[in-house]
């Protein structure tokens, strides 16, 4: 039987096997040790590799990037564990100005192989500063690795590459996607940073989702077979670097392309998608695209409005149908809030 | 002065004790961090500062709202993501605000609102109001950076203000020993040149016997800040409505003394029983009416996505 994990499982099960194969990987956050144990992906890791390799720390985001960086040049790996991307704010002089530029900065002399691991997205009414997808502030800084992986598979695989990566990596993993269940294999295996991953082959349509919203394109893709179109879903996996050939390549084919974002779309990475491929495209006929993410204002609590404010499967089917006909014909399909959003239960 | 304490820290444990009781349906679809236990640092800071005083919190901030004088049904909408709520059920619990009420906010992100503080009460300082502002926050903010600098620029600029550390022990399920070598949050204080006072037990009237006086002083004398820390436990788990101690992190034998030496009930035996009846009766009255008002309340409606972004109304096209 195909063994299978949940995606914390799966990030876990990186993390623990790294560990055990490197004594230099250490893992510090805020929360890291306790028992809810960061949705239960650090769960474990003191009992096994002590509190000198797994430790909490204060609530001091800036110092203790700055210091995952100091420990990280005397040839550590740590892996520094956010709860919110919010929270990665405190300290972005650091990873901007340190972490992303003293590799070059110093002329090649050091390393700085650190993992920012960070959480973002919804449950349910976290709001303003407790649901933001900031990927694309990480993605426009050169320097830097920004990895979003949506399948356990990947989030495994690419938690190893991150780790064992010798830049600094900027890790996402959706809240939402903490639960999901995947085929993942026992044995340590890496995936590639600058690979996206095709999750449905289709024909009259490109969807691209970042994170989550990977999720919700394969979604949106079944239910737009049901009105005899076909879409090919792609996860980026990495943003930076990015895989514009493999969309480019699926966009030559389908002729339109739409990208799905968990994060607003203005100067997003859907943005960047775009023009990625239209620097490759222009000049061909028919080519139509189209983005899609956060409505374009804060994050509101109260579900009515928190419903509109996220993309879901049925407006992302919606605006695919349109796009493939050219806005010349509508359907839009019952909205029906998703299974992990319903049950998710608690703000934590 | 002992009925209008008491009216204030019981009515704080009745709508704390009723979110909880309602939490579990799902009707507050946010997190909430319940200030049981905490209440008496908020009603004894509170009641030393004026209606134009004012005052910012962080997201544990239900005590600190009311005290202030907040609006009790707007809190409990704005709990339901009513249109009714305090910001119009777009910032739930972590992000109460009445302005009309001196209470200018609250964070979700530790330590972020203490400089807010600074800067109101240097604004007021400049224009030589009579204003008292405070900052509330935990023991974990002074983790924080910003903590260290925004306290010495108060004591640099001789600000009108109080630093309140509500000291509950515990950052999220991180004993303040594991992240602070020595338990002296006062120190850090004198050491940038403003006094401060510890407060042991989490008692209202000594917290308001020892701040009320300096209140006064530096709405007199302009004598700059003065910072109290007032020792609390938190009774509930860090967020949500259910006990914790199964979890491993702390004990109810360590809780056991703070609930002897419970705030609430203390102050409770000082009032005559008819009184403190009395002002029972009232305060349930009108919890139960805040939380009929949110749940009679309508949800916001759709075109409320795109207000209040701008001070303009900006004719957003949704996607």
């Amino acid at each position: 039987m195909e063994r299978t994990l949940t995606y914390s499982e799966a990030i876990r099960e990186a993390t623990e096997q790294e560990m055990a194969r490197d004594s230099s990987v250490i893992v510090m956050g805020m929360g890291v040790d306790d028992f809810k144990a960061i949705y239960g992906t650090t769960r474990g890791l003191q009992e096994r590799f002590g509190r000198d390799r797994v430790f909490d720390t204060p609530l001091s985001e800036d110092a203790m990037t700055g210091i995952a960086i100091g420990a990280s040049l005397a040839g550590l790996r740590p892996i520094h564990v956010h709860i919110r991307m919010d929270f990665v704010l405190l300290a972005m002089n650091q990873i901007i100005n340190i972490a992303a530029k003293a590799r070059y900065m110093y002329g090649g002399a050091v390393s700085v192989p650190i993992v920012v691991r960070s959480v973002i997205g919804r449950s349910w009414g976290q709001g303003a500063q407790h649901s933001q997808g900031l990927h694309a502030l990480f993605m426009h800084v050169p320097g830097l690795r920004v990895v979003a992986p949506s399948t356990p598979y990947d989030a495994k695989g690419c938690m190893i590459q991150s780790i064992r990566d010798d830049n600094p990596v900027v890790f996402i993993e959706h809240r939402m996607l903490h639960a999901q269940r995947g085929h993942v294999p026992e044995d340590p295996y890496t995936v590639p940073f600058g690979k996206a991953r095709i999750l449905a082959k289709g024909s009259d349509l490109t969807l691209v989702g970042v994170s989550y919203m990977a999720v919700e394109c394969l979604r949106a893709q079944r239910l737009l077979a049901g009105v005899n179109v076909s879409a090919e879903v792609i996860d980026p996996v990495s943003l930076s670097p990015l895989d514009i050939e493999t969309i480019v390549t699926s966009v030559k084919k389908t002729g339109r392309l739409l990208v799905v974002d968990s994060a607003w779309t203005t100067c997003g990475a859907g943005a960047e998608i775009l023009v990625q491929v239209g620097e490759r495209l222009q000049g061909q006929p028919h080519f139509r695209w189209q983005r899609m993410g956060f409505a374009p204002v804060t994050c509101p609590t109260t579900r009515n409005l928190e419903n509109l404010f996220y993309p879901n499967a049925q407006t992302v089917a919606a605006s695919a149908f349109a796009l493939v006909h050219d806005n010349h014909k509508s359907w839009v399909p019952e909205f029906e809030e998703a299974s992990e959003v319903v049950e998710f239960k608690g703000p934590f | 002065m002992n009925e209008r304490l008491y009216r204030s820290v019981y009515r704080i444990r009745r709508v704390e004790e009723e979110v909880a009781r309602i939490y579990p349906t799902d009707k507050i679809k946010s997190p909430v961090h319940l200030s049981i236990g905490q209440e008496a640092v908020s009603v004894g800071v509170c009641s030393a500062l004026q209606p134009e005083d004012v005052v910012f919190g962080t997201y544990r901030g239900h005590a600190l709202y009311l005290a202030k004088g907040g609006s009790l049904r707007k809190m409990i909408a704005e709990l339901y993501g009513k249109a009714t709520g305090c910001a119009k059920g777009k910032g739930g619990s972590m992000h109460l605000i009445d302005v009309a009420a001196g209470m200018m906010g609250t964070s979700a992100v530790v330590g972020t609102t203490i400089p807010h503080a600074v800067g109101y009460a240097y604004a007021m300082q400049l224009r030589r109001t009579k204003v008292v502002t405070a900052a509330f926050f935990g023991e974990g903010a002074v983790d924080e950076g910003v903590f260290h600098e925004s306290i010495n620029f108060a004591s640099l600029k001789k600000l009108p203000m109080l630093f309140i550390c509500e000291n509950n022990f515990y950052s999220i399920h991180s004993h303040q020993r594991d992240r602070q070598p020595f338990a002296n949050v006062m120190e850090r204080a004198r050491a940038n040149g403003v006094p401060a006072e510890r407060v042991e037990d989490g008692d209202v009237l000594k917290i308001y016997a020892k701040v009320q006086p300096a209140v006064e002083e530096i709405r007199r004398t302009g004598a700059g800040p003065r910072f109290f820390e007032c020792m609390v436990y938190r009774w509930k788990e860090h967020v949500g409505p259910h006990d914790d101690f199964d979890k491993g992190y702390r004990s109810r034998e360590e809780a056991e003394t703070w609930f002897q030496s419970d705030p609430v009930r203390r102050l409770g035996a000082l009032l005559a029983p008819d009184v403190r009846a009395r002002i029972e009766a009232e305060v349930d009255v009108e919890v139960q009416d805040a939380f009929a008002f949110a749940e009679a309340s309508p949800f916001p409606d759709e075109s409320e996505l795109y207000t209040d972004m701008f001070k303009e109304v900006v004719p957003w096209s949704a996607p």
